[in-house]
């Protein structure tokens, strides 16, 4: 009996021991900068598209924001004079994967806010625990209007506008630029932003293309499903002539090249609501005169835009990494820019090194100048971003020998989003009032 | 007489000292220690349900099915009801589990050997296909699970979720560890010998199966509830799939079948083993378990439990 | 009609799919009693190594059909060299375990080449449509296929005959069939049952890096593609009735033209279906619908 007790203890204490080890290392860091984990995909189907260009993006501007070297209105040193150490992190694995790696990121490694977030699915999954461990938390990418809607989250902000503006200005898109639509259908993926993305772009046509009619067995496949020959099948089997989808990362460029053999794009006028990274990615095995979005002023549709900040991020993004900024660049960037922004703000209302309490004051609310256009947090109580979206059509550059958008048209905040205080389904059913685009 | 007779088991006794001690450890610290740990001691929970199956001789390779109902029922019951009380979690949690034990039971307790194992995997993969596919059910984005209640009262820390997986656990290994102890819990060796034996014996190997099954089902949805409530998450990728089963089918491996406790020290040590290996080499981590898993089988069929079994300690005491 | 054919045809590709990718599970089971998780490791390294000397090949300007014969290369060098190495250093000390025992060292080996895999190749993915670009498309049934997925029947239908030659007309198969049927007698009788297990688990290791390569040209090349695929095949084989040739093309019909109907008429049934008959397959007769009923031995 004695003897039992002594031996358990003595297990407990072996076991004590070997998960208190490491508290000592981790417990003797010195916290002089600002700790920033960005996490982006950085393994798996949407690292190369989507992750490493987020990342890079991100680690572009914080070093320059650190150094100082970024043009006006950016040019002080630091976020709010204090500089930022950024550690980057994996995105894949799933949403359990992430909450435990966020705990982590928070309680193990004492980082002060989280950056980044691609997959709504992480976006919505991390926003609670984002509000138990009371961190400042920014998302960059992912776009389900479900993170505001509904939920009234302290610590969580999001720099990048939701689906439904997507989803408008796509319906936009297509009345102003295509004409005549009779039916549409659509291959999106099987979670929230695949969800939402049809969902919204359903609605806002029937609302804006009257004559048109919406498919009833719209294709939801797996997220990275990676083979798509019996979905490609059923598009072409249907008699719509426009399909819709919001495919992102590898599968984008999986779909695009399974399509292309069959033909798909000469038979289907294909709107893509996020994959103008493979354009870029596919060059030449992308199809030309294909509606490609990249979610607001972002990559290959503000290439050729004029503006300091805009020549800046291309110049120097080209001359560190070798490629053009996409669109999850300019996204994660326009989320350092936030920060930079709130930190200034709230160090000089501060008159010192701002707390997160009064960093995130700051933010609230927020406008900023972005690389290429103005952001402003106006929705969800000063939390959620609205920018102007824009669509263009795909078209091979023979001077460059590069693509390029065409005919490109850019749409307001207004004929894009809800006012504040409306949700966002309420207001499309509603026929939009208030936007007179 | 039942406490006489409970503290006479020697295991019995050092069981809940331990559980005892970690409860105080878990007081001083920090909080990345207690997740971990929590994760591990809930993971070691479904890995003891595992462990009364291969007692008898049989490997679930689908036990995914009942962690992810566990984890679900307590998604879903907060998403229809608001429900967030630990005690309803995690009765409802083992509740769902061990009805679709009972009723998949009546088919699988005359399974044997590689078709038990694959008929499990073929239950387990249907949830998954259910899952995965259905926005109602929340697709390959699962659910958020919000944080848990005690009798109405929101604690500050996750200390109280924390001693609840210690009581759940000492709770299940002290009753399997009388279970294992009696008639009824004998014959589970009996049975993976020679089940023709037992029938003679004049019990019924496919009822013996069918308890044994249930009572599985039921540790493995109370440890998929309490795993939800500690991590705040479920989704259908990291519950159900077929590599969550594998994963724990894995612990079990690295525990071996040896003592109630093992599980759990085994599913903590698994735990934490794997947050340092994500920090220190990201793309190795599945080397190390396979090569690990590859090596017990080779080497230590009787898992890490084995080791503790040869201690000098132990064999000193075998032989008094 | 137009419906029909174009289901019809989706669901023999991807029935052709699931056979090559299946067969050789289900002789390593057939004739060594392993079943073989392993076998996902094998596609996804067949992939791999086809996805990246294709890109090699064109990134040096070679004509696009090379990709062909890279993609019969890899799936002979990872055959032969994971088949050889596997069954020499590791599966030889199995033998003598429980089936389900087995079942989890093949689980080991898994994890183990998924990893070797991110350690070799990184972690970003890879694109080789070269081939597929170069069979061009057929119009078929009112709408455009592309030739390469069709013709993954063709080779569906050569590694059925290759099967069955090798099995029914030759002395390899009258060996193996004394193999299956009893190990013991076979080696009293003079047969090298070692040589016939490391041939047969290089055979169908080279069919699964086969399956793997062959479809590597339609697929973005990624981590973790086989992690579907192997239980989509166990579901195949295990219809079909573990060990049986005939019954893997049944199982892998069965499979493909369910999923190709539950994605044209049911999308939301889709993964769900596959395992619902593979449960109720195995629920009713558990040796699958194929095999021989064998005598239990006690």
């Amino acid at each position: 009996m004695k003897k039992g007790i002594f031996r358990s203890g003595a297990l407990t204490l072996a076991l004590g021991a070997f998960i208190g080890a490491p508290i000592v290392t981790t417990s003797a860091f010195a916290e002089e900068t600002f700790k920033v984990a960005v996490v982006s995909f950085l393994t798996g189907p949407a690292a190369g598209p989507f992750g490493e260009p987020g990342r890079h993006g991100a680690e572009l501007l914080i070093d320059a924001i650190n150094d100082g070297t970024m043009p006006a209105p950016y040019d002080s040193v630091g976020f709010g004079g204090v500089q930022i150490e950024g550690i980057f992190v994996d995105e894949s694995g799933g949403n359990a994967k992430q909450v435990a790696e966020y705990r982590n990121l928070i309680e193990k490694q004492n980082v002060d806010a989280v950056i980044g977030y691609i997959s709504s699915g992480s976006c919505m999954a991390i926003a609670p625990v984002a509000e138990e461990l009371q961190t400042l938390t920014i998302m960059s990418v992912c776009g389900t209007p479900r993170l505001f809607e509904g939920n009234d989250w302290q610590y969580t902000f999001r720099t990048q506008a939701h689906a439904v503006a997507d989803s408008v200005a796509a319906a936009l898109y297509i009345r102003d630029q295509l004409g005549d639509v009779k039916s549409y259908t659509g291959i999106n993926q099987n979670y929230a932003w695949g969800q939402d993305s049809w969902k919204f772009f359903d609605i806002a046509m029937q609302k804006l293309t009257p004559g048109s009619s919406g498919s009833d067995s719209p294709q939801f496949p797996k997220i990275f499903a990676g083979q798509y020959g019996t979905e490609i099948s059923t598009l072409l089997l249907e008699d719509a002539d426009l399909v819709h989808s919001s495919f992102w990362d590898g599968d984008i460029e999986a779909f695009v090249l399974q399509a292309s053999v069959r033909g798909f794009f000469d038979k289907k006028r294909f709107i893509s609501v996020a994959g103008a990274s493979a354009v870029d990615n596919l060059g030449k095995r992308f199809p030309e005169g294909t509606v490609v979005g990249t979610r607001g002023e972002y990559g290959i549709l503000v290439r050729e835009q004029e503006g300091e900040l805009n020549e800046w991020f291309i110049d120097t993004y080209r001359e560190r990494y070798g490629v053009y900024p996409l669109e999850s660049s300019y996204q994660y960037a326009q989320t350092v820019l936030a920060l930079k922004a709130a930190m200034d703000k709230a160090a000089a209302e501060s008159g010192g090194t701002p707390n997160e309490d009064q960093i995130i004051a700051a933010m609230k609310g927020l406008e900023f100048q972005s690389l290429a256009g103005n952001v402003s947090l106006a929705l969800g109580n000063g939390h959620q971003a609205v920018h102007p979206i824009g669509y263009g059509i795909t078209a091979w550059d023979e001077e460059s020998n590069s693509p390029k958008l065409v005919d490109i048209r850019i749409y307001p905040t207004h004929c894009i989003l809800p006012p504040v205080n409306q949700m966002s389904e309420a207001w499309l059913e509603a026929a939009m009032p208030g936007a007179d685009c | 007489m039942i406490i006489k007779a409970l503290s006479a088991d020697r295991t019995i006794s050092w069981v809940v000292a331990s559980f005892a001690i970690l409860a105080i450890v878990g007081l001083m610290v920090p909080n990345w220690v207690l997740n971990g740990t929590m994760f591990g001691l809930a993971r070691g929970l479904a890995v003891l349900g595992l462990l009364v199956l291969w007692r008898t001789g049989l490997v679930s390779f689908g036990h995914a099915l009942y962690f992810g109902l566990g984890a679900y029922a307590v998604a879903l019951l907060e998403k229809y009801t608001g429900v967030s009380d630990v005690f309803v979690r995690l009765a409802v949690a083992l509740a769902t589990a061990a009805a679709v034990g009972f009723m998949l039971g009546f088919v699988l307790r005359n399974h044997r050997g590689i078709f038990f194992a694959m008929l499990s995997l073929a239950f387990s993969m249907v949830l998954y296909g259910v899952l995965i596919k259905s926005e109602a059910l929340g697709s390959t984005d699962g659910f958020s699970v919000s944080q848990t209640t005690i009798l109405g009262w929101q604690p500050e820390t996750k200390y109280p979720l924390f001693l609840t997986i210690i009581l759940t656990g000492v709770v299940a290994a002290v009753g399997m560890q009388i279970y294992f102890r009696s008639a009824l819990g004998h014959l589970t060796t009996a049975v993976r010998d020679n089940e023709i034996r037992v029938e003679y014996l004049g019990y019924s190997v496919a009822q013996a199966i069918h308890i044994k099954y249930v009572l599985s089902a039921a540790l493995t949805g109370a440890a998929g509830g309490l795993f939800a409530m500690a991590l705040g998450q479920v989704d259908p990728d990291s519950m159900v799939n077929w590599t969550v089963s594998g994963e724990l089918v894995f612990i079990s491996i690295l525990s071996g079948p040896g003592s109630v406790a093992a599980p759990f020290i085994g599913a903590v040590a698994f735990e934490f083993l794997r947050t340092f290996a994500f920090e220190l080499a990201p793309h190795a981590w599945q080397l190390i378990v396979g090569g690990t898993l590859l090596g017990i089988i080779l080497f230590l069929p009787r898992g890490l439990w084995s080791l503790i079994e040869r201690l000098p300690m132990r064999q000193e005491r075998d032989r008094e | 009609m137009q419906a029909t054919t174009t289901l019809l045809i989706d669901g023999l590709v991807y029935a052709s799919y699931l056979f090559i990718v299946s067969v050789g599970l289900t002789i390593v089971f057939g004739v060594m009693k392993i079943l073989n998780i392993a076998h996902g490791g094998f596609y996804a390294w067949g992939a791999y190594a086809a996805a990246y000397s294709i890109g090699v090949a064109a990134h040096f300007g070679l004509p696009d059909w090379i990709g062909f014969i890279m993609i019969g290369l890899s799936s002979l060098c990872v055959g032969f060299i994971f088949g050889f190495l596997i069954e020499r250093l590791i599966l030889r000390r199995l033998y003598h375990h429980e089936e389900v025992i087995v079942l989890l060292a093949t689980f080991g080996l898994f994890l183990v080449l998924e990893d070797l895999i991110l350690l070799v190749f990184g972690v970003n993915p890879y694109f080789a449509y070269q081939p597929m670009v170069y069979l061009g498309s057929v119009e078929m049934g009112g709408i455009s296929r592309d030739v390469y997925s069709l013709s993954l029947i063709i080779l569906a239908c050569v590694v059925a005959f290759v099967c069955w030659y090798i099995l029914s007309l030759t002395k390899w198969g009258k060996i193996l069939a004394t193999v299956i049927y009893d190990r013991e007698i076979s080696l009293a009788i003079g047969i090298n049952v070692t040589t016939i297990y490391v041939w047969t688990f290089i055979f169908g290791a080279t069919l699964g890096a086969l399956g793997g390569a062959y479809i590597a040209p339609t697929i973005s090349v990624a981590p973790g593609i086989s992690i579907d695929v192997i239980v989509l095949s166990f579901a195949v084989v295990v219809i079909g009735g573990m060990g049986s040739i005939p019954g893997a093309l049944i199982g892998a019909a069965m499979v493909g033209m369910l999923r190709a109907f539950a994605v044209h008429q049911f999308p939301e049934l889709e993964l769900f279906v596959v395992f619902a008959v593979m449960a109720i397959v195995l629920m009713i007769r558990p040796e699958g619908l194929f095999a021989p009923v064998k005598a239990r031995r006690i």
